[in-house]
């Protein structure tokens, strides 16, 4: 029997998995893979708690979900594609535009 | 009031006597203004011709008031201008008190003030800061003429430290000289102490009657009030009396405080003659002849008073003898008289107090003049060891200092014979033993040092040849103030002939009503007529004789003189280091508070602790913390995510746990 609990679990394991790689991995496109699972953990659970309930909203969120992170991919790429042409690199640690 | 000037009544033309000077003033300060640093000459004939009138104009107009006002004895009250202070049921006028004895007041400072502006435009003629120096000058009497006109406490107050302001101003007038500077700080600062007093008196009366819960509608501290409801300050009226007299032990010169007058000699001898001899320096014997009603709930503060001024007047006679600046031995004699009048109103008997006040102004104003005159003709010589016999060369100058020196001696008829005989007689029937004694002593002494002034200044022979043959009578201006001053000082005391020399001892019935102590009037009557006759009696063979033994020592006998300084050398240098009490001002209070601001104040608290600690100390420790945080400010992106990923845990774990 599967249960609403273990959705979650699996979601808080998917979400934490994408927060290490965001936090951890150097390449700047890896790091965008993880923030796709953390965005997918999200959905696991919008659709986990939608099925438990019975109600749409989750499900309607869920799709929100994606299409936000298809234009959050057309946006983000975008970005890594320029700071690769400006600096030759999409190493987190040699990037640092931010420093005051 | 019924009485109208030009249709004004005279509850507004009071206003005018002030406003005149002050008017003087502002135009005068204009011009100093305008012509500073010799862009423009000085018109010096419109700036005498203002200065001059103003003072004129309000002397006149005193005099009308004076004569022509038909007053009850005890004056009136003025409605207030407008209220200068009303805060709750604290209120202060700006309204005068006119009567008998503001009225006299009025009289001398406007008249000799006016005659001390003539002699000012010849003594100051030369000088740079013509507009300047009457711009003070004018600014003085309006602020003088406040403090004996105002009705209340606070305008007095108003007055008491214009006076002070002027004074400041005019001791260090040639402020180029360091030392004239300092003379005029130091004055300054000693009036400050007793300023002290003066306002914690007035703390002390608004505190003691608010809470008596009346509703006066003058305010508590106006003197119409105060005598209304004296029996309510009968409790505290020792301690309140007692802090007036501290004020007043700044302003007129008493022991301990009377060291800033003989330094105040700095300024130029016109302003001695006028604040520092005939005015500003009477304004604590007037403030408690107006005060009397609550000097008199206090026997305490009386005898004190009386105490301090007759030691003060022996204490300052004292060191005249020995001075050798013509201006500091008269500086000496003003502090020894004004030791004289706290005597008299310190033994109840006020009328004498102001009788000597009135006396004193005109023969110290002309003494002061002559020695002005004196070292105008002698550019600039003050020490009278270098002068002796100038009265060939100034006749004028020499004749009326000779008849003021004679009125402040005590001699029968002029004018300081009468108030000092009064002054004795009242202090002998009314005070201690012990203090007449004092009081006869400074008698002697008084006749003793000004002879000895006169004879080394006008008789005998030429000391210093050089000074001698260039030395000039002054001009007209100032001759003009002497003559008149001096005629003062022979007839001024013709006012208080008292009966015992078939006068009809009007000055003193004249002042009955506003001193209405039927106690002292019985005790004067008691100790009759023959008892004043053998007081006068002595007192002038004394003073007789101690004038005749300055004159033969100082005008013939002149080695016996500086024989005797030789004997005993050191009460001779006791007395001419004015038994260092500067000395002793400056070890106990000078050095210490010098130390204490600076290495305490300065070095310390200003340097290490304001300036250290709290300026540069938290721009220091801001900066320390801008550098430390910007450590965080790495550019690392996951650094930054790293932090808002604890952050976020911690909110979660704040929320739910």
């Amino acid at each position: 029997m599967i249960l609403l609990s273990h959705y979650i679990v699996v979601s808080a394991i998917l979400f934490s998995i994408g927060v290490i790689g965001v936090l951890c991995r150097r390449n700047a496109l890896v790091i965008f893979m993880s923030v796709e699972i953390m965005l997918n953990a999200a959905n696991l659970a919008f659709i986990a708690f939608a099925r438990e309930h019975g109600g749409m909203e989750g499900q309607t969120i869920a799709f929100f979900v994606m299409a936000l992170a298809a234009a959050e991919v057309a946006v983000g790429l975008g970005i890594i594609m320029a700071v690769f042409k400006k600096q030759g690199t999409i190493d987190l640690a040699k990037i640092n535009f931010l420093k005051g | 009031m019924q009485n109208l000037l030009l249709g004004i009544p005279i509850s507004t033309v009071v206003f005018l006597i002030p406003l005149l000077p002050f008017l003087g003033a502002c135009f005068n300060g204009l011009v100093a203004l305008m012509c500073r640093s010799g862009k423009a000459p000085v018109p010096k004939p419109l700036v005498t011709l203002v200065a001059v009138m103003m003072p004129v104009l309000a002397f006149a107009l005193t005099v009308w008031l004076f004569f022509f006002a038909k007053d009850p004895a005890t004056g009136f009250t003025t409605p207030p201008l407008w209220n200068w202070i009303a805060v709750d049921d604290f209120i202060a006028g700006i309204s005068f008190k006119i009567d008998r004895l503001s009225l006299v007041m009025g009289l001398i400072i406007t008249g000799v003030g006016s005659l001390i502006h003539i002699y000012s435009t010849g003594y100051m003629s030369h000088d740079a800061g013509y507009a300047r120096y009457f711009t003070f000058l004018n600014l003085f009497l309006f602020a003088m003429l406040i403090l004996v006109f105002a009705g209340n406490l606070p305008l007095m107050f108003v007055g008491w430290e214009g006076v002070g302001m002027c004074s400041y101003f005019l001791i260090g007038f040639w402020f180029e000289d360091p030392q004239k500077a300092s003379a005029g700080k130091k004055a300054f600062i000693v009036n400050r102490v007793g300023d002290f007093g003066f306002l914690l008196a007035m703390f002390l009366i608004y505190k003691t009657l608010s809470q008596k819960g009346l509703t006066p509608g003058l305010g508590f501290l106006s003197f119409d009030t105060l005598e209304r409801f004296r029996g309510d300050l009968f409790l505290v009226a020792t301690p309140i009396c007692l802090l007036l007299f501290v004020g007043a032990m700044g302003k007129s010169a008493q022991i301990p405080l009377y060291v800033w007058l003989p330094d105040a000699m700095a300024g130029p001898t016109p302003v001695s003659a006028l604040i520092h001899a005939a005015t500003m320096v009477t304004a604590g014997v007037y403030m408690i002849a107006r005060l009397h009603f609550l000097y008199t709930l206090s026997p305490v503060a009386m005898e004190f008073v009386a105490t301090i001024g007759v030691s003060t007047a022996l204490f300052a006679a004292l060191i005249a003898v020995v001075q050798s600046d013509i201006k500091k031995v008269l500086a000496y004699s003003t502090v020894s008289q004004l030791g004289f009048m706290f005597y008299a109103v310190g033994v109840g008997s006020f009328s004498a107090g102001i009788f000597h006040l009135m006396t004193h102004a005109f023969f110290k104003a002309c003494l002061f003049l002559g020695s002005g005159s004196v070292i105008h003709g002698l550019h600039g010589e003050q020490n009278v060891w270098k002068m002796g016999g100038l009265k060939s060369k100034m006749p004028i100058t020499a004749w009326t200092f000779g008849l003021s020196v004679l009125a402040i001696a005590g001699m029968f008829p002029f004018a300081g014979f009468f108030s000092k005989d009064a002054i004795l007689f009242h202090g002998y029937v009314l005070g201690p033993r012990v203090l007449w004694v004092m009081g006869f002593l400074t008698a002697g002494l008084t006749a003793f040092y000004m002879t000895r002034v006169f004879a080394l200044t006008f008789l005998g022979q030429p000391r210093d040849h050089h000074l001698h043959d260039h030395a000039h009578e002054s001009p007209f201006s100032m001759t003009f103030a002497l003559i008149v001053l001096a005629i003062l000082a022979v007839v001024g005391g013709w006012v208080g002939v008292p009966e015992s020399l078939h006068g009809n001892d009007l000055f003193f019935r004249w002042f009955a009503p506003l001193f209405p102590y039927q106690e002292f009037y019985e005790k004067i009557e008691h100790a009759g007529r023959g008892t004043e006759l053998t007081l006068s009696f002595v007192t002038l063979l004394w003073a007789f004789h101690c004038a005749l033994l300055a004159f033969v020592l100082y005008s013939q006998k002149l080695n016996i003189a500086k024989n005797l300084a030789l004997k005993c050398p050191r009460v001779h240098q006791l007395l001419e280091n004015k038994f260092y009490v500067d000395e002793i001002y400056q070890t106990l209070i000078v050095n210490p508070l010098g130390w204490v601001s600076d290495k305490v104040l300065w070095k310390f608290t200003d340097q290490k602790v304001i300036d250290s600690l709290f300026v540069e100390g938290t721009a220091q420790t801001m900066s320390l913390a801008g550098r430390t945080l910007s450590l965080l400010q790495s550019g690392a992106v996951q650094m930054y995510a790293i932090l808002f990923a604890i952050g976020g845990l911690l909110l979660i774990a704040y929320f739910v746990l």
